[in-house]
């Protein structure tokens, strides 16, 4: 090794440590894993919104790999990483779509999670593909959703098939299918209106849209997103239980993670309920949504 | 004698196994309890954790009920602490004569709309005039949410189609109320994050330009750890006046009520209980303790604790009487505490001669709850002294109590002479023998059982001759009925 390539070296480790600050430096010392170093890893995780149940789950696990040893605050945080990034690990294909013909949608969620944004967004991506899109506004409830769905289309540019305020979300299912078909589309997406997931009747009611969509086309709905605020606590896993037993989701839609929610309950419902997520929203745009990138979330966890 | 020596006894066991009072080390699994349930109720981490080193600080060195575990004179505590953090209850929407601008601001789908229009409901039905303003012109159709909603109640709103800035058009909605015959405005902004900072300036300005007298921040109550961050946003940048928390129709445990409540300190005032226009409901801390600590096991405990203690004092009181001591204030707590425990039965025999006041109190067509109210209502009225010393109660100081109280002079008096029996039963017994108490109260109910109103406060009630003008009527009614149909009988004859 040559004198330049040692001074060179020299100069990289001081920049290092010129970067780091004195917290960190005392941490590359490692630190013992004791009551209280576990205790501020299960803080860290508890923050993220992931529950008690789950961050206790990671801290034994730390626990028990490294216990009454030395280790470095770095290591126990790449450890924790990458059992998060295992255990949310999924098929990089997000959507799942008909083998061919009409691939069908249904988006649903509780009250004000972001239901219709979402809509739009997944119509503008799936428009940015090639597709042809087709929306069916069947949260004929809540005052003047139709109108913000279709204020939706019109900037857009896509078909929407609508009902009247009060008229049976069920039957704007099957319009919305059945209009799909007939103009060739490629994807219909069906809004459905916000409802708390103790509400059984409004449950039934979900229950019984899932079912008519089904029935023109062999297989649908392919996907059933549930739309999740990001910053939703431990309710959100009630939310994914219920909602999957009424309509059977297939993903989840972690929306509003532009803020400073991290979505942490995700993790929680991942080991509880089974559900991936399928993408996050990032903003109020058309195109502020993003398909899950399970590295980029765990590393974000963690920032702050 | 024996008693109180076994009960010295085991309080001294007690105190050393250290179960006597609460310490680190016995409190330790109940903090770790509640901790947990108040994570899982989404109440944020910095707020848990203050929470339960306060309640351990306080908590530490407290006597432990005889017939308590620590934890659960823990718990206990908790629960308490937890109300009153929440309180207290303030459900006042301030309105000036001269009219109001009232704000609610919040995150994205928190529920700021369907509130605004709920809100104005209640508002118009506590006698104001209310009128919406659609100022949140970024979500689409959010005007005609407000729109359908306004005209669904009743209520007018204010739009002003094609305008883009919500500041010149609240400071032109504010203008026009009084034309359009309000006196509150009620402007529905739009959703933001709290660290959107264009977003949150456009609404200082709002709160800076137009200046209203209370602003709301709108809270979903199934909000997780985030909830702090931004309620802590929202109050620098606009000085809050108070909360609302929707969507607890659900199964939300709410703890955000708790973490907002804390960053925040300005009373939680309404909750949000469904989509129904007239689904706001006021803020009740105890309901959401309970809800917080959830209903299962912890809640259970608490429950039970609290009745626990409430015993305890009975039995407190049941010794000091049997010391011979006895005042108002003891007269009090034990009509209290026989209207608390429910069922009769129970009370019988806790106390001497009580129950059979009671029996008779429900036996007889006298109300025996608003009875024992309006006897805890002249108590309270009266200063520490006059409740120790009834005999020191004159004409002036009578007339002082009934004021307070808002009964007539006379029922003070009543009260003395309800009071004077009991008490000096009460005294006698504590000189007597255990033989002699019971000799004493067979005595006593024998003389109660036939005449048991004797104990009774006096009620005022109809002679049965006066008649109301109603009855009055009716009775006149009846007799010319009467009359007539004698009339046309005697017709037939």
């Amino acid at each position: 090794m040559g004198l330049f390539d040692k001074i060179k070296q020299g100069l990289k480790k001081t920049a290092q440590i010129l970067r780091t600050d004195i917290r960190d430096l005392f941490k590359t010392k490692g630190r013992l894993v004791d009551q209280a170093f576990l205790d501020e890893i299960f803080e860290v995780l508890v923050r993220t919104d992931m529950g008690v149940q789950a961050s206790q789950q990671i801290v034994d696990r730390i626990a028990q790999k490294y216990n009454s040893r030395v280790i470095e605050w770095g290591d126990a945080v790449t450890e924790i990483k990458s059992h998060l990034k295992e255990l949310l690990r999924q098929p990089s294909v997000p959507l799942n779509f008909a083998p061919d013909g009409l691939t069908v949608l249904m988006v649903c969620g509780v009250n004000g999670c972001g239901k219709t944004t979402t809509i739009a967004k997944l119509a503008q991506m799936l428009k940015g593909q090639g597709k042809k899109v087709v929306l069916g506004a069947a949260d004929t409830f809540r005052a003047a959703a139709v109108a913000q769905l279709r204020s939706w289309a019109d900037r857009l540019g896509v078909e929407i098939v609508t009902g009247t305020e009060g008229s049976d979300p069920a039957s704007v299912g099957h319009r919305a299918v059945a209009a799909a078909l007939e103009h060739g589309a490629d994807v219909c997406i069906v809004d459905t209106a916000g409802r708390l997931q103790t509400h059984q009747n409004l449950m039934r009611e979900l229950s019984k849209i899932h079912r008519v969509l089904g029935k023109q086309v062999e297989g649908a709905p392919h996907e059933v997103l549930l739309v999740l605020d990001a910053t939703t606590g431990q309710n959100g896993i009630s939310q994914a239980k219920y909602f999957t037993d009424a309509v059977h989701c297939t993903g989840l839609v972690l929306a509003k993670l532009d803020g400073t929610a991290k979505g942490g309950v995700a993790v929680a419902i991942r080991q509880q309920v089974g559900l991936p997520v399928k993408f996050v929203g990032v903003g109020e745009k058309a195109d502020d949504l993003l398909p899950f990138d399970t590295d980029v979330y765990v590393d974000g966890l963690f920032d702050d | 004698m024996f008693e109180r020596l076994q009960s010295g006894l085991s309080d001294a066991l007690r105190t050393l196994v250290g179960q006597g009072k609460l310490t680190e080390s016995n409190m330790r699994e109940g903090l770790q309890l509640v901790q947990e349930a108040l994570l899982d109720a989404d109440v944020s981490l910095p707020v848990v954790k203050d929470f339960v080193a306060k309640v351990a600080a306080e908590a530490k060195g407290e006597r432990v009920s005889r017939s308590l575990r620590p934890t659960q004179q823990l718990l206990a505590i908790v629960y308490e602490q937890l109300v009153a953090l929440m309180g207290p209850i303030d459900h006042e929407i301030k309105i000036k004569p001269s009219g109001s601008v009232v704000m609610l601001c919040g995150l994205q789908g928190s529920g700021k709309t369907t509130t605004c229009a709920k809100m104005s409901r209640m508002l118009r039905e506590r006698g104001a005039s209310p009128l919406l303003v659609a100022a949140d012109l970024q979500r689409p159709a959010a005007i005609e949410q407000l729109k359908i909603l306004g005209d669904r109640i009743g209520v007018p709103v204010y739009t002003e189609p094609g305008e883009s800035d919500p500041v010149a058009l609240c400071r032109r909605a504010v203008a026009q109320a009084p034309k359009l015959g309000a006196n509150v405005v009620i402007l529905d902004t739009a959703g933001r994050l709290h660290i959107d900072a264009e977003l949150m300036r456009q609404l200082e300005e709002i709160d800076r330009k137009v200046r209203p007298d209370q602003v709301f921040l709108v809270v979903d109550a199934m909000t997780g750890q985030d909830a702090v961050r931004s309620a802590r946003a929202f109050h620098e940048a606009l000085t809050l006046d108070g909360v609302i928390l929707t969507k607890l129709d659900g199964d939300a445990r709410g703890g955000a009520a708790l973490s907002v409540k804390f960053v925040t300190g300005v009373p939680i005032k309404f909750i949000g209980t469904g989509e129904q226009v007239d689904a706001l409901e006021e803020f009740h801390p105890e309901r959401i303790a309970g809800r917080i600590l959830g209903q299962g096991d912890l809640m259970s405990l608490i429950d039970q604790a609290r009745r626990k203690l409430d015993q305890e004092a009975i039995a407190e009181q049941q010794k000091r009487i049997m010391e011979g001591e006895f005042t108002l204030d003891d007269f009090r707590n034990l009509l209290d505490q026989t209207a608390r425990l429910g069922p009769i039965q129970n009370v019988l025999g806790m106390l001497p001669g009580m129950g059979n006041i009671l029996r008779a109190l429900e036996s007889d067509d006298v109300d025996a709850a608003a009875s024992i109210r309006r006897i805890r209502g002249i108590i309270d009225s009266m200063t520490p002294e006059e409740r120790r010393k009834p005999d020191i109660i004159d004409i002036s100081r009578r007339r002082r109590i009934a004021a307070g109280a808002g009964v007539a002079t006379h029922e003070v008096t009543e009260l003395t002479r309800v009071y004077e029996p009991v008490a000096d039963m009460m005294r006698k017994m504590a000189s007597l023998s255990a033989r002699g108490r019971i000799q004493m109260i067979q005595q006593l109910s024998r003389q109660m059982m036939s005449s048991p109103e004797s104990l009774l406060m006096r009620q005022k009630k109809g002679t049965g001759k006066r008649l109301g003008s109603a009855e009055k009527a009716a009775l006149r009614k009846q007799r010319e009925r009467e009359l007539r149909r004698l009339k046309r009988e005697k017709k037939k004859k």
